[in-house]
């Protein structure tokens, strides 16, 4: 999963806008009512698969953050 | 037990008198209290008077309070301990914020030898020598039963699996030589709840941990609490009527009186004595004011340490004698060249204590 994340960075960060064929990693949602992973596509209705519900909330990144323990 | 007047800090109902040692050179005609090794020798005395698994109480009998504070202040500030500074989050989707989940991680006690451990200079980059690393990998999930077949009211423990992140969560990653140094490493105590976790929260993340001084910050204080108390001394004057033993003997800490119920006699307990916490209770009673006498031993220092740490408590007063010598030799040094230089007409330059 991590080297996904990473792949995903680094053809964002060329700049391109738009991404080439290579279907790109989607990402994904959960569902606020019943959990299920969801993805998202341009101009259809956000609604999930499994249980209708119209909330969904997004994934925390996995990029690393550092804090000091004090 | 008969203490000589002049150890005395006298304790009057509203006031604290003779709080300062007069035994110094030149205040006592015909007596010579230059500082003197034999002399010192003679009167110092430490005796262990509780000691447990995590703490230990002690006697220091015959310094001066500079000395006891010294003590007592290096073994809360300076001796050191490994606990846990750098923490990089990779996932936590806790209730728990990151910044508070770090500061938690830090406090967590480490059962690490320091001495086996060199302390991380400014610019050092980590190695084996001064770094542990630790990770950890937690994910809540449902047990198959959701706890609906066990009761009513099922607990989170029969509902939920990994639902409290602990700190025998912590896993060691042993690098370099750390694992014939140090056999083992982990927090001293594996129950500490560090945070909640729920169905779909997780938490990963690697941890650092350093070697550090309780005066950077009090998680690398080695010690719970490390404080001293003088010695109390009281002294009945005049007999108590028997009458009223019940009444004086409330007026003190439990077991500081002794009543001889035979014998009709009201006495101060000397095993005990240390006890009191010299409320001064008695001399709110104005028949008892005048036959009792309150003060305190300003040599006779009771410390209290309880060790918080890999060490152990014994080992704390030791540790702190040790880098207080250390500091003396850098003073001496530093003075020593500072004589040395008269001639050269150089500036001293003073190093920085690290």
């Amino acid at each position: 999963m991590n080297s996904n994340d990473d792949q995903q960075q680094t053809t964002n960060s060329t700049g391109a806008g738009i991404p080439m064929q290579a279907p790109r990693q989607e990402m994904e949602y959960l569902c606020a009512d019943c959990n299920a992973k969801n993805e998202i596509r341009a101009r259809e209705p956000i609604r999930c698969r499994e249980c209708g519900h119209r909330i969904m909330y997004k994934r925390r990144t996995r990029r690393m953050v550092q804090f000091e323990a004090r | 037990m008969d203490v000589n007047p002049r150890r005395l800090v006298n304790i009057g109902a509203e006031r604290v008198s003779h709080v300062s040692n007069t035994e110094f050179p030149g205040h006592y005609p015909n007596e010579d209290h230059s500082w003197n090794l034999e002399s010192f020798e003679q009167n110092l005395t430490v005796r262990i008077h509780r000691l447990s698994q995590r703490s230990i109480e002690f006697d220091l009998i015959g310094v001066d309070a500079s000395i006891a504070n010294a003590f007592r202040r290096i073994m809360i500030a300076e001796v050191p301990t490994i606990a846990i500074d750098d923490v990089y989050v990779f996932n936590n989707t806790t209730v728990i914020h990151d910044e508070i989940l770090a500061h938690r991680l830090g406090l967590i006690p480490l059962n690490v030898d320091p001495t086996q451990m060199d302390t991380l200079e400014d610019g050092d980059s980590p190695t084996d020598r001064n770094t542990l690393e630790f990770r950890i990998n937690l994910e809540c999930s449902w047990k198959d039963s959701k706890g609906k077949s066990t009761s009513a009211t099922p607990t989170d423990d029969e509902r939920y699996v990994n639902h409290q992140l602990l700190s025998k969560h912590l896993q060691w990653i042993p690098a370099g030589e750390q694992l014939e140094k140090l056999k083992t490493a982990g927090p001293l105590n594996g129950d500490i709840v560090l945070a909640k976790l729920r169905p779909g929260q997780a938490v990963e993340m690697v941890l650092h941990a350093k070697k550090g001084q309780g005066k950077d910050h009090a998680k690398w204080s080695p010690v719970a609490t490390a404080t001293y108390r003088l010695h109390p001394n009281i002294v009945i004057t005049k007999p108590i009527p028997f009458e009223r033993a019940e009444e004086f003997k409330k007026c003190f800490s439990p077991g500081v009186v002794k009543v001889d119920k035979k014998k009709r006699t009201v006495q101060i307990d000397r095993d005990h004595m240390r006890n009191d916490t010299v409320s001064r209770e008695v001399l709110r009673d104005p028949e008892f004011k005048d036959s009792v006498e309150l003060s305190r031993i300003r040599d006779w220092f009771i410390f209290s340490v309880e060790s918080e740490s890999a060490y152990k408590p014994e080992q704390l007063l030791p540790e702190a004698i040790g880098i207080m010598k250390e500091k003396i030799a850098a003073m001496k040094a530093a003075a020593m060249e500072l004589l040395g230089g008269e001639g050269g007409g150089e500036d001293v330059v003073m190093q920085d204590e690290t």
